[in-house]
């Protein structure tokens, strides 16, 4: 296991309910597992919580086998990156600059970037589809083009975990498609990948591993054929489905009409 | 422009000569050249004790007051922060007014009366934003700024209905900013104090570009949060302090500066400091030269070319980026 969390409990200031009730999940080397679930039901906490964004009111989560505590910031950049849901631009850069910012953990601070830097760059704005924007300043950029280009600040950081919070949610569907494909691949490479999302559909064809949450506790965890079930699913989002499935054998939810 | 250096040290260089020679008397750049190096000179003592402390005074004060601009603009991600914000100018008015208030004739006594100011507030707002908790906030910094501030400006209000004319006078005229207190000593007590926060900046500008980006998306990317936040707070705050305690607030360099200059060149600390130094010091020092010469023997309170030049020029950015 690259990355665990075991019994993660986050409670936020004022809320009676836990957002994140003894939560435990793991990611092995290569291994692309889907956070899903409804509005509000934790998959963000869970997210921040396993990169010690969120404070943990109990539980604790090792990377690469080290409690999290031990990591300084600089260490585990190395190790993992994070996309978070949204970003707003304060100063903009070129997507260039932007994509060198994810050498910073490995350099030092008064050195230059060198070859090595240069190649880690070109390399991930080749890999999330970017190298044609690399002179564009960021706040000229699409919604998709920039969360491409955050990804690829992410694979900068040549990272051997990837989480990424709703990074298709203001894609279309090619640029959607481009994602899964990407993050897909990037598994296949060995890096360990946690993806939230909304969409079930996709992340059934596409990921190892779905975990279900509801209510900050998960309520499934397994092969997408085991969790996305319509005795699962109904009630986790509170609407009748039908559970088809797609040729390549992936189940695939189909909302029912009422009286359907 | 796409290269910015010698642009930078043009202005720095035309800044200092315009700075040496215009005045009260004028003194082409030659005599000044031979005011330098000739101790027997006729320019000089006008130029070695007069205006070189001063234009010096000006340059480190300008460069220092907009890398502290800078840097606050990013601490607490808004681009309208200046070096005051942070109430420092507060502190330091309140410790200059009661200095000169209880009659301290001291050439060092109000200075340092300001800087221990400034440096009371700095500790002060520092320690009222940690209330909440570990986390430095900066939301609550800057309320915390204002607070200080606030109370400080009443205590100077105070004193000031409490003392005779020429004190007031005496206070008002330092509350207006100003480079008059240009002297060898100053200029060392802005070289002493000022440098070591400009180095700490600079070896911390990467940190600076991440936080930037907001506190979580720097973490992911390597830099701590929490210290680079206290570092600047206090790096700035200490800079600010010792520009104030030597010129008073003199406005518009901190928050104009760093914004021409990301423009022209981008926003990335490493080189941004540097070059919001130059351009900084060059912009006081070219203030400060027109609030001399327009009137004399009249001198205009430098902050108000600062705010003359300054404002068309921030509407003029402004107007250029919404088209």
């Amino acid at each position: 296991m690259i990355l665990r969390g075991g019994g993660l409990t986050v409670r936020y200031p004022g809320v009676a309910q836990a957002a994140l009730c003894g939560v435990s999940v793991g990611l092995g080397r290569g291994e692309l597992v889907a956070i899903v679930g409804p509005n509000g039901s934790g998959k963000t906490t869970l997210l921040r919580a396993l990169v010690g964004s969120a404070r943990l009111d109990a539980g604790q989560v090792e990377v690469e086998g080290r409690p999290l505590a031990d990591w300084s910031a600089r260490a585990l950049a190395q190790v993992a990156a994070v996309v978070t849901q949204r970003e707003d631009i304060l100063f903009p850069l070129t997507v260039r600059e932007t994509v060198e910012l994810g050498r910073y953990a490995r350099l030092g601070s008064l050195a230059e970037p060198g070859a090595i830097d240069a190649r880690a760059v070109d390399d991930a704005m080749d890999r999330a589809d970017v190298r044609g924007l690399a002179t564009r300043r960021t706040d000229t950029l699409s919604g998709g083009e920039w969360q491409r280009v955050r990804i690829a600040r992410a694979l900068a950081q040549e990272p051997r975990v990837l989480l990424l919070d709703e990074p298709t949610a203001a894609l279309d569907i090619r640029h959607e498609m481009e994602v899964f494909e990407l993050v897909r691949r990037l598994a296949g490479e060995g890096i360990g990948t946690l993806l939230v999302t909304h969409h079930l559909n996709l992340a059934a064809r596409y990921a190892d591993r779905l975990v279900l949450l509801d209510h900050g506790a998960v309520v499934a965890e397994g092969p997408p054929a085991q969790v996305l079930t319509p005795d699962v699913v109904s009630p986790v989002f509170e609407w009748r489905v039908a559970v088809t499935s797609w040729c390549d054998g992936a189940p695939q939810i189909v909302p029912l009409k009422p009286g359907e | 422009m796409r290269n910015r250096w010698p642009w930078l040290l043009a202005l720095t260089l035309v800044s200092l000569v315009l700075g040496l020679a215009l005045g009260a008397t004028r003194i082409p750049p030659s005599a000044i050249w031979l005011g330098l190096r000739d101790a027997s000179a006729d320019a000089a003592p006008v130029v070695r004790q007069l205006r070189l402390p001063r234009v010096l005074l000006g340059f480190l004060v300008g460069g220092g007051l907009a890398v502290s601009g800078a840097v606050l603009q990013a601490l607490v991600r808004n681009p309208l922060a200046d070096p005051f914000v942070l109430g420092i100018s507060g502190g330091a008015t309140l410790g200059a007014v009661a200095a000169i208030s209880a009659g301290l004739t001291n050439p060092w006594g109000v200075p340092f009366a300001a800087f221990a100011g400034a440096v009371l507030t700095l500790v002060l707002v520092y320690r009222l934003s940690l209330v909440a908790g570990r986390r430095l906030d900066s939301g609550v910094l800057l309320l915390a700024g204002v607070v200080v501030s606030s109370f400080a400006m009443a205590l100077v209000t105070a004193i000031l209905m409490l003392v005779d004319a020429t004190r007031v006078q005496n206070s008002f005229r330092w509350m207006l900013g100003g480079l008059w207190a240009g002297s060898w000593t100053t200029v060392g007590m802005v070289a002493a104090y000022g440098s070591v926060p400009l180095i700490v900046l600079m070896v911390r500008a990467r940190d600076l570009d991440l936080l930037a980006l907001g506190e979580e998306q720097a973490r992911h990317l390597g830099a701590d949060p929490e210290r680079v936040k206290r570092l600047a707070y206090l790096a700035t705050g200490f800079l600010t302090a010792v520009a104030v305690a030597t010129s008073g607030a003199i406005g518009f360099v901190g928050l104009l500066v760093p914004h021409a200059v990301r423009r022209l060149w981008g926003p990335l600390h490493r080189a941004l400091l540097p070059s919001v130094f130059l351009a900084g010091g060059g912009f006081l020092v070219l203030a400060d030269a027109i609030a001399r010469s327009i009137a004399p023997p009249v001198e205009l309170p430098v902050g108000v070319v600062t705010a003359l030049v300054g404002v068309p020029f921030f509407a003029l950015l402004l107007k250029r980026r919404l088209a």
